[in-house]
């Protein structure tokens, strides 16, 4: 019974694992529906998939789609959001409204036997919201009040001022959520017709996800939405407003955002980069694990286990339907500031150059990336998520079962030439939300030129 | 329902309980200690936790980081500590179950011949980050703490937060790291769940196999302390806010006792969803409040009922303050309805089937196995959990509430932008934390 510690044991075989089968149908409407057989408890996942987000916002209407989609469960139907709320909760369901840029997804998850109320509770919010006058004031006051709160957040803070100095005026120059100006000028009218043109049976994409045959989920779902029609009245939208190409330099190449007293700094660090689209997006992924996408990776070992300087710091390539930043975010102790972005810049900048990835850190982003996938399908809500993924970026049926395959054909040389490709130092923005007082001194220091002041407006 | 599952103990005290679920490839091992920042003393607080990070940094025979070996055969992992008890867990490929016995058994045996000065240090600083980035650098981040110091005296065990005081962490030395260790980090003191893609024989060799040659340890005395408040107390936080906030606190039932599940239900009724008693008044009715949650927050010596309030724009804490008493009042005169009643039980019901779904990582099935051994010493207790909820009923709810809430002292903390104490309910007492 002795064990031998003088080595660690070696992993076995994977065991074999079969990824959803995606089963199709497309309604007369236009409506593209997608099922999946999900053994499990009895639990069902639906997810509405409504191509546009915030990126389709008007340009004077910031947050106009967000708040279009918050009032969905506002009210429909001519009952109230107090009575559509109380039959959400008799079925136990839980319903996730989300404005994301690229897309409008509405999610319901609900016990196996409540499958038809909880696709007739999602059919109708979406076909017939009452889009009132009242409930509208309510929720835009609401929403005008968080986004006073978020100005006492850095996190918040950060997220907005680099969105807006990445793109400008470009569709993802700003939050889902608007801001106070954009949002204080948006009208009642403005939702209705927003709602008119944006939801529509064509271009969008219902997943259901439960353990019932492939062809009744099918049924059922195409039951309750086939009746669906677009608004006649409905003017148009332009749903591939995010394709437009991003501003290629930065207008800023470090920015502060002030915070006396603040307790850290918040740091953002990155560029426009890439569309997930892009055909290198397995190289990236293991690019990101190795750079900073991982608790193991250089940026995490050197920033948080090598200096101490943060609770941890993460990257991420948030490639969108348009082209989206890669990002590289964290939080540092104030007196810290100057070194963390010196680090960071660092290895940032060595990972496209001076030290590639090597084959053994390329072995272990596969590794784990490819040998924990089959983790992000245990649940409905997951698989229905996933399939969501497929149907928003236009990716095959089979994308799943190619997961690993494709991402196993990446060699150390790919992700070199990843990295010089879609890491560009001298088009690297800085942001840092922070105490400017105390860090002022360590800023000519980054060579990054002289800082330029942001307003904290939200 | 039911988590189905067999449990053994080994000759060490170390509890093992196997649940078996073969439909993903993957096995969930986690591993609870009993032990959190309740077995702290004042002076040393925020020490569970910063040991919980030294847990990552290596053992004597694997002195390397303790995440790369399993990321790299597909693993998921993490850890965490709160008042009472301190988890670990990760979730592998099935063919990796034996890796992460391996390192699980290795930093439970042989911790504290890897540790060193300059590890200690590290992971000191990145807990005084976690510090930072979590409480002082969040809006509102203070609150629980002045709380918790408000409800509970300097050397009861409740105190203190588990993140504990930034000079206490800076104090801390690595001779209390090897004596915390060798108190609390033993087979005697931990249950080991393993749930997933596993045979229940092949589990239970498996940990005797790794676990069952470590010595047992010394027996860990039960924490014991008492908290009552004198009278009400009413406190002001100045802080980075916007909008100011109210708390209201109780001492409440402790985890799994008398009235515990009836203030779950309590709570429900007043703060969960918009048909809710204090949603629909002040945030969907009178608009005087952005939002208002309330929970029975149970541990093991002990709960605390606490509702919460941001109050909007102009609004006084004053008339927030009245309405959530009246509301808390009113389900003290009549109870809940039985609509209430219902409505809140098809939402429990479809919580704990969603409970099911997942094997691992924080609230999986291997994480409630462990939770329901450590505090109702019955990893079988799902079912009875579940009961709890289903044999509430409107008398004994309004019961509770007049005894925990009506009928008992609380502390009102109203948390205000800095220069502006005047928001604060009236008479209140300045309170610094840090």
């Amino acid at each position: 019974m002795t064990i031998d510690r003088s080595r660690l044991p070696v992993p076995g075989a994977d065991r074999p694992f079969h990824f959803p089968r995606i089963v199709r149908r497309t309604l007369a409407n236009g409506l593209e529906l997608r099922a999946v057989r999900h053994r499990s408890v009895p639990v069902v996942s639906i997810v509405l998939v409504v191509p546009g987000g915030s990126a389709v916002d008007p340009a004077e209407a910031h947050g106009l789609v967000s708040i279009t989609a918050g009032l969905l469960d506002e009210g429909s139907r001519g009952q109230s959001a107090l009575e559509f709320a109380d039959r959400v909760a008799r079925i136990g369901g839980d319903l996730d409204l989300e404005a994301g840029m690229d897309a409008v997804v509405v999610g319901l998850t609900t016990l196996d036997r409540f499958f038809e109320t909880g696709l007739a509770l999602v059919h109708e919010i979406v076909t017939a919201p009452n889009l009132a006058n009242d409930d509208f004031n309510r929720i835009r006051n609401l929403r005008l009040e968080r986004l006073k709160q978020m100005k006492d957040h850095a996190g918040a803070l950060a997220e907005r001022a680099y969105a807006r100095v990445l793109y400008g005026s470009h569709p993802y120059g700003h939050l889902s959520l608007g801001s106070e100006a954009a949002l204080t000028s948006v009208t009642l009218d403005h939702v209705r017709a927003m709602h008119a043109a944006m939801f529509a049976p064509a271009g969008s994409t219902l997943i259901v996800v439960g353990d019932r045959p492939e062809e009744q989920l099918l049924d059922v779902a195409a039951k309750m939405f086939e009746p669906w029609r677009a608004a006649l009245s409905a003017a148009p939208i332009d749903r591939d407003a995010a394709l437009l190409p991003p501003p290629a330099r930065p207008a800023v190449k470090l920015g502060v955002v002030s915070r006396p007293g603040a307790a850290q700094s918040e740091l953002r660090i990155g560029h426009v980069c890439a569309a997930r689209s892009t055909p290198d997006y397995p190289a990236l992924l293991i690019l990101n694990s190795v750079l900073g996408g991982d608790f193991v990776s250089r940026l995490n070992t050197n920033l948080r286990e090598g200096k101490g300087y943060t609770y941890g710091v993460r990257t991420g390539f948030n490639l969108r339907r348009g082209i989206g930043p890669f990002v590289m975010q964290t939080s540092v102790g104030t007196e810290v500031t100057g070194s963390a972005v010196q680090e960071s810049h660092a290895e940032i900048l060595a990972i496209a150059d001076a030290r590639p990835a090597t084959p053994e850190e390329v072995a272990i982003a596969f590794a784990s990336l490819s040998k924990g996938y089959p983790r992000g399908f245990e649940t409905a809500g997951q698989v229905a998520r996933s399939v969501a993924q497929l149907a928003l970026h236009n990716l095959p049926d089979s994308y799943f079962e190619d997961f690993v395959p494709r991402l196993a054909r990446i060699t150390a040389d790919d992700v070199s030439a990843a990295a010089r490709q879609y890491l560009v130092p001298d088009r690297m923005t800085t942001l840092i939300v922070g105490d400017l007082d105390k860090i002022d001194g360590s800023l000519p220091g980054l060579g990054l030129g002289p800082h330029q002041l942001l307003t904290a407006d939200l | 329902m039911q988590i189905p599952h067999s449990k053994r103990t080994l000759a060490n005290g170390l509890d093992v309980i196997v649940h078996e679920d073969h439909r993903l490839p993957m096995v969930a091992v986690n591993i609870w200690y009993h032990v959190g920042s309740k077995n702290e003393r004042p002076g040393r607080t925020g020490f569970a936790h910063l040991f919980e990070h030294l847990m990552f940094e290596g053992s004597e025979h694997h002195d390397h980081g303790y995440f790369p070996p399993l990321q790299r055969a597909g693993g998921q992992l993490n850890g965490s500590t709160n008042a009472d008890r301190t988890n670990y867990w990760e979730v592998v490929p099935s063919g990796a179950l034996d890796l992460a016995l391996w390192m699980e058994s290795d930093r439970m045996g042989y911790l504290l011949p890897a540790l060193s000065e300059k590890k200690f240090s590290n992971q000191r600083d990145v807990v005084l980050n976690e510090r930072r980035q979590n409480y002082e650098n969040r809006p509102y981040g203070l609150a629980g703490m002045a709380l918790s110091a408000a409800m509970f005296p300097p050397d009861h065990p409740y105190h203190w937060l588990t993140i504990g005081s930034a000079d206490d962490l800076r104090a801390a030395s690595l001779d209390q790291v090897r004596e915390f260790f060798q108190t609390y980090y033993h087979p005697a003191n931990a249950s080991l769940s393993l749930a997933g893609d596993v045979d229940s024989e092949q589990a239970f060799d498996l940990a005797e196999r790794y676990f069952g040659g470590l010595p047992a340890g010394p027996a860990v005395e039960r924490v014991r302390a008492e908290a009552k408040l004198a009278a009400n107390a009413t406190l002001v936080l100045e802080d980075r806010v916007e909008l100011p906030r109210l708390y209201i606190s109780w001492h409440s039932p402790a985890m799994f006792a008398s009235d515990d599940a009836e203030l779950d239900v309590v709570a429900d009724v007043l703060t969960h969803g918009k048909t809710s008693r204090l949603y629909k008044s002040l945030v969907y009715e009178r608009r005087v409040a952005t939002d208002v949650s309330a929970y029975q927050h149970s541990r093991e010596m002990g709960g605390l009922f606490q509702i919460a309030s941001t109050a909007s724009a102009g609004v006084s804490l004053t008339e927030l303050h009245t309405a959530i008493l009246t509301a808390v009042a009113e389900l003290g005169a009549h109870g809940p309805t039985a609509s209430e009643l219902e409505r809140g039980l098809a939402q429990t019901e479809a919580q704990f089937i969603y409970r099911l779904q997942t094997v691992g990582g924080f609230g999986g099935k291997g994480d409630q196995l462990n939770a329901y051994n450590t505090f109702a010493d019955d990893p079988g207790y799902f079912d009875r959990d579940r009961q709890r909820y289903f044999d509430v009923t409107s008398k004994a709810a309004a019961a509770a509430v007049n005894k925990w809430l009506v009928h008992a002292p609380s502390v009102s903390l109203s948390v205000v932008p800095k220069g502006r104490r005047d928001l604060a309910l009236p008479g209140a007492e300045e309170v610094h934390v840090s």
